[in-house]
């Protein structure tokens, strides 16, 4: 058994047996990660580059952690020192780094598609990092994994992804995973920032009040305002944002019932989330980053596996 | 064609309990670890027969996947299961327990295994088929069910009855 595609460009090219094989060969590398010693060897031909066109933390460092604990050889590309600022294109760089005998490419670029452009032209395996408002895989496979793990299963559990649907990978790769895997799927934010036709496009929920959106979900997967990509403004102000959409302690005591709270990082407190919410026990946020490490290094070994047949 | 039949086997799953017993009085200091996921049908089968002579307190038992430390992952995906060492396995005899011993290969990922949760004080390998012509490694069991003397160009097949039906080991046509 193996995964169906040779890259890893987003959930939308996923079976849902490959879903499944993810999470449960992440589920043994967790248990890895609670070792002594937290590497195994299994990587250790393969030589892989981290390309970074976009500023990332936690996705990077989550990345290049779970290379390492696979004792890959690892190489860090970030665009400020680069010749991309030379004006090399982007297959020109890749092709470059390539003939120095790398297997894997991890990438992150703001343009959406940008890692399928890249599939196309190259032999290596790609992992999409997140490319522009497309997707971001193995943020959606750690979400998937953090919920089954907090709440038994995936399938008939009620997710609402609150905030900027607009401008988020996130959300897009994670109503792909969701419905994949047989869970109910509602969106929920100002309707500036919840695309139009949404609704049919993707057979999900949209409810623009928040209160019942929260009333109705199990899991509450709270998305970041992503002030850098508004070209307009949607909303009036931040603090009126928090007071019309953001999820806080009262909110969350007016229900009947406790949901578990998501967020994919890095939480502006006090906009989208209060930080009484984000640091309650309800709250997976650090789980989530925990489980990001054993999910990419799931990613990692099943895609090498195929990589020299 | 059968090697092992189904009224040998209890009786050598019995003997080999009987055996790390003789060698480890009590368990003194020592762990038992089978190995996934087919060596973990004999651990079982020992581990329960350990416990009609020990009180259970006694009876340390762990199961351990080698799938990120094989030398054969470019040939083949293999898909990892459970690792369960609730246990801490410093200065301890570590007694591995596996179906088959063929090439020895598993044998040699499994000692690299174990040393990602401590060093052992000494490693011993329990096995209920013992293939020696057929080794690519200097590794040799200290108990074992049934030694093979030829080399033989069959496939051997441990099945046991909570995952085959039957509890016999049986020669297979490649």
């Amino acid at each position: 058994m193996a995964l169906s595609t040779k890259h890893l460009l987003g959930i939308k090219d996923l079976q849902t047996e490959d879903i499944q094989l993810i999470l449960s060969t992440a589920t043994q590398f967790k248990e890895v990660l609670q070792r002594p010693v937290k590497k195994v060897p299994t990587l250790r031909d393969v030589t892989i580059v981290n390309l970074f066109y976009e500023n990332s933390t936690r996705t990077r460092i989550s990345f290049e952690l779970a290379e390492r604990r696979l004792s890959a050889d690892v190489v860090n590309f970030t665009v400020s020192n680069s010749s991309a600022a030379k004006g090399e294109t982007l297959l020109d760089t890749v092709n470059n780094i390539l003939s120095m005998k790398v297997d894997m490419v991890v990438m992150r670029h703001s343009a959406s598609g940008a890692p399928h452009y890249l599939a196309k032209h190259i032999d290596a395996a790609i992992i999409n990092a997140g490319d522009g408002i497309n997707e971001h895989p193995t943020q959606a496979l750690l979400d998937a994994f953090s919920m089954q793990e907090k709440m038994g299963k995936l399938a008939g559990l009620k997710v609402a992804i609150i905030g900027d649907i607009m401008h988020s990978r996130v959300a897009l790769s994670n109503i792909y995973l969701l419905k994949k895997m047989g869970a109910e799927v509602m969106v929920s934010g100002p309707p500036t920032l919840i695309p139009k036709y949404l609704q049919e496009a993707m057979d999900i929920q949209v409810e623009y009040n928040i209160d019942k959106a929260l009333a109705w979900c199990d899991v509450a997967n709270v998305l970041r305002i992503q002030l850098e990509r508004q070209n307009q403004p949607l909303f009036s102000s931040l603090r009126e944002y928090n007071l019309a959409y953001g999820i806080t302690k009262a909110r969350l005591q007016k229900l009947d019932k406790e949901i578990l709270i998501m967020h994919p990082g890095p939480i502006n407190r006090g906009v989208e989330m209060d930080s009484d919410v984000a640091d309650s026990h309800q709250s997976i946020i650090l789980d989530q980053v925990e489980n990001g490490v054993a999910v990419r290094m799931a990613c990692l070994y099943l895609l090498t596996g195929r990589t020299n047949p | 064609m059968i090697l092992i039949s189904e009224q040998q086997l209890p009786s050598i799953v019995k003997r080999l309990s009987h055996q790390i017993l003789e060698t480890h009085p009590g368990l003194q200091n020592t762990v038992l670890i089978g190995l996934q996921p087919r060596g973990v049908f004999l651990s079982d089968r020992i581990v329960a027969a350990l416990h009609q002579e020990l009180p259970a307190d006694q009876v340390v038992y762990g199961k351990l996947d080698i799938t990120f430390y094989r030398d054969d992952i470019r040939r083949e995906l293999h898909l990892a299961t459970q690792t369960d060492l609730p246990f801490s396995i410093e200065g301890k005899t570590v007694i591995l327990i596996d179906d088959v011993l063929f090439t020895g290969r598993t044998i040699r990922a499994a000692l690299d295994a174990l040393l990602s949760f401590g060093r052992p004080a000494k490693v011993e390998l329990c096995v209920l088929v013992d293939r020696k012509p057929s080794r690519e490694l200097p590794i040799q069991p200290d108990f074992s069910g049934k030694e093979m003397d030829t080399l033989t160009p069959y496939k051997v097949k441990v099945r046991w009855k909570e995952n085959d039906g039957v509890d016999d080991v049986i020669l297979l046509d490649q």
